[in-house]
């Protein structure tokens, strides 16, 4: 037995006591954190001094000498016809709905309005991660929507020709092969080798279907024959994966199938007519371009850039190859340059007769420069994957795009958001450069603006231009924190 | 063919021939698929090039370099080299080279300086310069460069007052809305020595620093090399610029009714795309640096200060040159992203090689041959930049056993 040495144990912890009153307060912070040394009293003085100074300018700038209301540039001038210091809201008042969309017409705006709600209501489903049907709300935001903001921003009634059905169905086809070709036993089982030697007829198909043999009518799509029976061997092709995987797992068997679908539906209904009054894309603009020409980007440039990726990440020399080149080429050159080339060149090198329009070209050059930076964020989330994930997904004897389907990309993707989000924010302030190449997006029509004659002042190009900044700052702003907010949720490392 | 059908293993076997047999084969396979790719870009590649030879000769568009020989006819407002009307189109495509050059250049001068103050500003104690520095970071990195562009150009420099009543500035320059007029120094007969004595004050701080560092190896004593430098440097060409007699006069702007006569004329297209390259690119620098500075972990500040060393020590010694091997790569990324976007001069008339080159374009109608210009002089700084910045990145790089 050991003698009880103290004559006291604390049967409770003891509060802390506060801190002694010296090191409390607010003189003791602003004391701290402003005038800690002789050096960080002048700091402190100096630049508070500028603060105040720079704010007040600003506040005066933008609220108590400027214009809010008015008519025309009269308004913004000071009566004796002398200038007006302070920033022409009335300007920004005035021309708001073009800034927003354009030159689109007045009468058909809740079309684009209608377009948005359901984006963001989508965005938001998609994004806030406590919102349930995750799966369902992606099919939507990623197959659906993209056609029904088409279909109801354009109007509709397109005259799509079979070869272009064919194609979108090749593309489809080709992705499901890839996805699910090694689930229905690849090319050593006789589904796979009939939906391999489908796919090649369908591709077969669509070059051939430039040869005029006749044409169909179905579904108000005109068919030639090739292009119809490109469009069937691709049918097939699904076919006989889903098929095949129905012979062995027997799971999920709809999958495969399912971009064919989308494909045929969209073919189908971008040439239906709706009875909407159709608006040409040379009067889409403000807001409401920038905002399809970001999305359509980043929306294009993910799957390239997964792809590009891979390749980078390849054993095969020339597929490694191409993939660099094409990757640095990309990042190697400012987006102005692939912009002229897109809107000059493209038209050069389709054969004559194929006609893009200026928004499509420029959506294709957007795209193919986003999907270079896309590849790197993309390969810096496979790099990221430990090795043993790979080998663990090879052990168990699945083939490179089944591991690459079911183990890899998912936790690849899921790393890199917040890469995908930065590269987002990064395009989104890119679009504006399309205002060069003529496009009148919200930059371009706030460049429009400023050089209407009815508001020259000396304070409306900097007051269209701090409206459209904030404009972009918001967007950018509540991208950045998105972005911060899943980094943080995602981050399970120990920090100090 | 008998050992090929062996390697394929087990589902092949069926008598189904030798081509399925090797595609069967992951390695035949990848070999296929690669000559597959490659038979399918060329003949992308065949088929893009025919229809551009297609649609050149319907278009009766002459194709090949021998336009850079013909007369220009265009006048170009900013020359770092001699051009008229009369100069050939490939000295237009130079001089828009070297306006790229000199804008990016200064660009990167500014947008450095501008980053480290800023993001070692975010790191401070100091509620006032935190604030600030956070305030510039989050604004200038979400707004898009060419709107910072404009907004310089059209928004401030634009509206600044006529010539005739310049603001003046010290140093005898004037700002006006036809850009920043500054006094030029007109060198006279004998200023070569002062040049010579720079140099020389140069190549003499170098030799003491190289010896310093040899003797600090050699005895582990530290020499005092900084001061010696600062004479050698800046001491010795002002007592040689004094001694030959002050060999220098300023001529200074003066204000004429409509204009301002003399000096030197920085254009406002310039200053617009300068000043918006380099204040968008320093909020990103700013990150970078204040994300490399956080990456050197605590126990080393607290190491360095157990060991003795003092606040400013600690941070040349311990953690600048940590937080330099974490800044360096995306700094050259940063670097290159502030030359390519100065290409958006374009939007406001600086003539740098894409401004120069659609100008060439919309004349000649020769989009290939400008569009494989711009590519490739866009891409070769890319490369060099990259390259030297590579190299400076060994030099600093930690080395491990």
């Amino acid at each position: 037995m050991e003698e009880q040495v103290s004559g006291y144990v604390a049967d409770q912890q003891i509060p802390s006591r506060p801190a002694p009153a010296s090191d409390r307060g607010i003189v003791h912070a602003v004391q701290k954190n402003l005038f800690a040394t002789p050096v960080d009293s002048v700091l402190s003085i100096v630049f508070g001094a500028f603060a105040i100074w720079l704010a007040w300018s600003i506040l005066s700038w933008a609220v108590f000498d400027a214009t809010f209301v008015g008519g025309d540039r009269a308004s913004c001038l000071t009566p004796e016809g002398g200038e007006s210091e302070g920033a022409c809201w009335a300007f920004v008042g005035a021309k708001f709905s073009q800034f927003m969309y354009g030159s689109y017409p007045i009468d058909l705006r809740w079309r684009p309005n209608l377009v948005g709600i359901v984006f963001v209501l989508l965005v938001a489903g998609f994004a806030i991660p406590k919102v349930p049907f995750k799966a369902l709300n992606g099919w939507l935001l990623f197959a659906v929507f993209p056609v029904f903001a088409l279909v109801l921003l354009t109007g509709a009634g397109f005259d799509v020709s079979g070869g272009f059905t064919a194609f979108l169905m090749l593309m489809a086809a080709t992705a499901a092969y890839l996805l699910y070709g090694d689930d229905a036993g690849g090319l050593a089982a006789w589904p796979g080798r009939v939906a391999a030697i489908a796919l090649i007829a369908c591709f077969a198909g669509i070059v051939m279907s430039s040869l005029d043999t006749g044409t169909i009518r179905f579904a108000g799509i005109t068919f030639t024959v090739w292009s119809l029976l490109a469009c069937l061997s691709a049918i097939l092709s699904v076919g006989a994966i889903a098929l095949g995987m129905a012979q062995r797992a027997g799971v999920q068997i709809w999958r495969p199938v399912l971009p064919v679908i989308v494909a045929t539906i969209v073919a189908v209904l971008l040439a239906e007519d709706y009875g909407l009054r159709p608006v040409s894309t040379n009067l889409w603009g403000g807001l409401m371009l920038t905002l399809i020409v970001a999305v359509t980007g980043i929306a294009a440039s993910l799957p390239l850039g997964v792809l590009l990726a891979l390749g980078r990440q390849s054993d095969m020399p020339a597929i490694r190859t191409v993939c660099v080149i094409f990757i640095e080429f990309w990042r190697g050159v400012p987006l102005i340059t692939v912009l002229f080339m897109a809107a000059f060149m493209l038209p050069l090198l389709m054969p004559s007769g194929v006609t893009f329009n200026q928004l499509l070209r420029a959506l294709v050059g957007v795209a193919l420069f986003s999907a270079a930076y896309m590849a790197e964020v993309i390969r810096g989330g496979l790099q990221a994957i430990p090795r043993g994930q790979y080998e663990g997904a090879q052990s168990l004897g699945l083939s490179y795009w089944q591991s690459m389907r079911m183990i890899i990309l998912p936790q690849a993707l899921k790393l890199v958001i917040p890469g995908i989000v930065n590269t987002f924010i990064g395009l989104f302030k890119d679009t504006s450069l399309v205002y060069i190449i003529g496009l009148a997006d919200l930059l371009g029509t706030v460049r429009r603006g400023f050089s209407d004659p009815n508001w020259i002042t000396p304070s409306t190009a900097a007051t269209g231009l701090v409206f459209a900044g904030f404009v972009f700052w918001l967007f950018c702003f509540g991208m950045s924190r998105y972005s911060l907010f899943v980094e943080r949720r995602l981050d399970t490392g120990h920090k100090r | 063919m008998a050992i090929n059908t062996d390697m394929a293993g087990g589902h092949a076997g069926s008598g189904s021939g030798g081509v399925l047999a090797l595609l069967n084969d992951t390695r035949y396979r990848g070999i296929i698929a690669q000559i597959a790719l490659i038979i399918a870009l060329v003949a992308l590649g065949w088929w893009l090039v025919h229809n551009t030879i297609e649609n050149l000769r319907s278009a009766n568009i002459a194709s090949g370099f021998d336009f850079l020989d013909r007369r220009s006819g265009f006048e170009i407002s900013q020359l770092p080299i001699i051009f008229s009307s009369e100069s050939s189109y490939g000295r237009a495509l130079l001089i828009g080279i070297l306006n790229t050059l000199i804008v990016s250049a200064a660009g990167v001068v500014l947008a450095t300086i501008l980053g480290f103050l800023v993001g070692i500003g975010r790191l401070s104690t100091n509620y006032i310069i935190r604030g600030l520095s956070t305030v510039y970071v989050e604004t200038f990195r979400n707004i898009p460069p060419l709107l910072v562009i404009m907004f310089w150009y059209f928004g401030v420099l634009a509206v600044l007052p006529r010539p005739a009543g310049a603001i003046a500035l010290p140093f005898g320059s004037f700002l006006s809305n036809r850009g920043l007029q500054t006094p030029t120094a007109l060198f006279q007969t004998g200023a070569w020595a002062t040049g010579v004595a720079l140099l020389a004050g140069i190549g003499a701080a170098v030799l003491l620093a190289w010896y310093a560092r040899k003797r600090q190896l050699a005895t582990g004593q530290r020499m005092k090399v900084l001061w010696p430098s600062v004479g050698l440097i800046v001491g010795l060409p002002v007592v040689v610029f004094i001694l030959t007699g002050l060999p220098v006069e300023f001529e200074y702007p003066t204000a004429t009714r409509f204009n301002l006569q003399g000096g030197f004329q920085i254009k406002p297209e310039f200053l617009a795309l300068f000043l918006a390259l380099s204040v968008y690119t320093g909020s990103f620098i700013a990150e970078i640096v204040r994300a490399g500075i956080l990456s050197v972990s605590h126990g080393q500040t607290e190491a360095a200060s157990a060991v003795g060393l003092r606040r400013g020590q600690i941070l040349r010694h311990v953690v600048v040159p940590q937080a330099f091997r974490v800044i360096i790569p995306p700094l050259t990324s940063q670097y290159l992203n502030l030359t390519k976007n100065s290409s958006l001069g374009l939007a406001v008339g600086y003539p740098d090689l894409v401004a120069v080159g659609s100008t060439v374009l919309n004349q000649t109608g020769q989009s290939v041959e400008v569009v494989a210009i711009w590519m490739v002089v866009y891409l070769t700084i890319s490369l060099t930049v990259s390259t030297f910045m590579n190299w400076f990145n060994r030099r600093v790089k930690l080395v491990e056993r």
